[in-house]
């Protein structure tokens, strides 16, 4: 995956502070992200060589922007609160992990698990993700411009799914209120999620995530949406001869 | 955990630096495990001398005049090259069955890591960095190898525990995960022929593939076997003589990560593993799919 480059003028233009990961440590990077308080002028950020380093600008809460040069390893950008981070590259397991606000872009792909247990914001990935994507989702948007993986929004409780592509096996397994939204093909659905009618509403909630992710060319009609059947809510004596 | 590697080269020029690309790509991997770490390389087969690489608790008592004696017990020429507690014993390749028979006699505590026309196997306890210069694999020259650091989860830290597993000629194996299901199939691969040296359930997989392969699959058809006939967590990295391939099992919770350009084919836990690859910037990298083989020959 190529790591996008700004041009000379570009980054003197941004007033970025640049930090730059084969010179400082890990920790160095996210101390500085943490120390920053309400207010502080230092809003723009650009990470260099990050060369899939774990954990890369995990637990910001401050409204700032993040541009991670390269490729990232494990739980980029986790539990976020309030940052927009891009990374230009890929991202390794559990991208956006519990993100509570603020936005994560991933211009590559991301690989398991990407987005799990997320309570808000809005996690894009411009590739592909791999399986269990948005995995115990509580409440974040996660809009995929490629396909995703097996087992993915595994007991998803709230929050949307968007996949421009398709869905690997058991979607939305034990899912309970999060929708999901599949341009393309679902290889399976999981115990009790289902194909549901799209209706106006969700048109225009679809419709609103599509454009809040940079999407175009794709309009919201295209997409199935799939939910809980809500059977596994509650205990079906019928079932009790199998415990 | 465990982190695992693999480089198969394409572009002749590479292979001057195969060990020292493989030793970077495990270094880089040191803390998903460290137990112990291991690497198997494949130089060229030339078809007329056989290897067999050999491991001693006391290498220099066992190594002393083992070329000499060797070489009396089976009427054929031998050189052994020592390396620390390794040596890589050559011979004509007719002659290592009974190179392996006269060893057990000859040297009762050597034990063998591996041994074909190709591979060489080097594994000890301790961080890959300490591995991989006690058996100055930086200075190895290649086609393909593969590399493990373990964490260990189903058997003891021993040189023995470690990875890579050799299980036939010129092959052996690398895993990152768990197997649930090794004691029966251990079971009925002895029934089957198969010899096992550890209790370790990744020897287990390397023998399962020795032995398709035996019965006359190829690579691809044996890693397929894996996938309905091994139960538990895997993301395996194979080695043949010509060959290399990679299989995960369907939940495929074990990470992977490939690479592949015009010179090589790379893989690694993480992408960590690869950043000093050349030209990994403008390389293809892809996670492998689950239940999916890959596999390249020469």
């Amino acid at each position: 995956m190529p790591a996008t480059t700004m041009s000379k003028a570009e980054r003197e233009q941004s007033h970025a502070r640049v930090f730059d990961l084969s010179q400082h440590s890990l920790r160095e990077l996210n101390q500085a992200l943490h120390k920053l308080t309400p207010g502080s002028n230092e809003t723009a950020w650009e990470v260099l060589n990050p060369k899939g380093s774990h954990s890369v600008a995990v637990g910001v809460d401050q409204p700032i922007t993040i541009d991670v040069r390269g490729s990232v390893g494990y739980y980029c950008a986790g539990m976020n609160d309030g940052a927009a981070i891009t990374v230009h590259g890929s991202a390794g397991p559990g991208v956006g992990e519990n993100m509570m606000s603020g936005s994560i872009v991933i211009k590559g792909d991301a690989s398991q698990y990407a987005g799990a247990t997320g309570r808000g914001g809005l996690l894009v990935i411009e590739g592909n993700a791999s399986s269990r994507c948005g995995i115990s989702m509580k409440g974040i948007d996660i809009v995929v411009h490629g396909n995703i993986g097996h087992m993915s929004a595994f007991m998803a409780q709230s929050g949307n799914l968007v996949v421009l592509g398709d869905a690997g096996d058991a979607l939305g397994d034990s899912i309970y209120e999060a929708r999901l939204f599949v341009r393309g093909k679902v290889e399976s659905l999981g115990a009790d999620c289902i194909a549901k009618e799209m209706r106006p509403e969700h048109i225009e909630l679809l419709q609103a995530l599509l454009d809040k992710a940079g999407v175009t060319g794709v309009k919201a009609s295209e997409f199935k949406r799939y939910g809980s059947a809500r059977k596994l809510y509650n205990f079906n004596i019928d079932n009790a001869d199998a415990y | 955990m465990c982190g695992i590697v693999g480089l198969f080269l394409k572009d002749k020029a590479l292979e001057p630096k195969l060990g020292a690309m493989l030793s970077e790509m495990l270094v880089s991997l040191s803390d998903r495990g460290p137990d112990s770490a291991g690497i198997a390389i494949y130089g060229a087969a030339t078809g007329n001398e056989a290897k067999i690489t050999v491991q001693s608790p006391k290498p220099d008592r066992d190594f002393r005049g083992l070329d000499a004696d060797l070489a009396k017990a089976i009427s054929a020429p031998v050189s052994v090259a020592v390396k620390s507690t390794h040596a890589v014993i050559r011979t004509t390749p007719d002659k290592v069955d009974a190179a392996r028979e006269a060893l057990q006699t000859l040297r009762p505590d050597i034990r063998i890591m591996g041994a074909g026309e190709a591979v060489e196997i080097y594994k000890e306890v301790g961080l890959p960095e300490a591995v991989v210069d006690r058996f100055d694999v930086r200075a190895m020259t290649g086609t393909h190898g593969i590399g493990h650091t373990r964490m260990a989860t189903e058997s003891a830290v021993t040189t023995m525990g470690a990875h890579p597993f050799s299980t036939g000629a010129d092959q052996c194996l690398v895993h990152n995960g768990s197997l649930s299901n090794h004691n029966n199939v251990r079971r009925e691969l002895i029934r089957d022929g198969m010899t096992f040296e550890t209790e370790n359930d990744t020897e287990v997989a390397a023998a399962y593939l020795s032995n398709r392969m035996a019965h006359g699959k190829n690579l691809g058809e044996a890693l397929e076997g894996t996938l309905s006939d091994l139960d538990g967590f895997f993301t395996f990295v194979v080695g043949t003589k010509n060959g290399f391939g990679v299989v995960r099992d369907p939940i495929a919770c074990k990470p992977a990560v490939m690479a592949e350009t015009d010179q090589y084919v790379a893989f690694g836990s993480e992408y960590r593993a690869l950043t000093k690859l050349p030209g990994i910037d403008n390389a293809r990298v892809w996670e492998p799919e689950p239940a999916t083989v890959y596999f390249w020959e020469h």
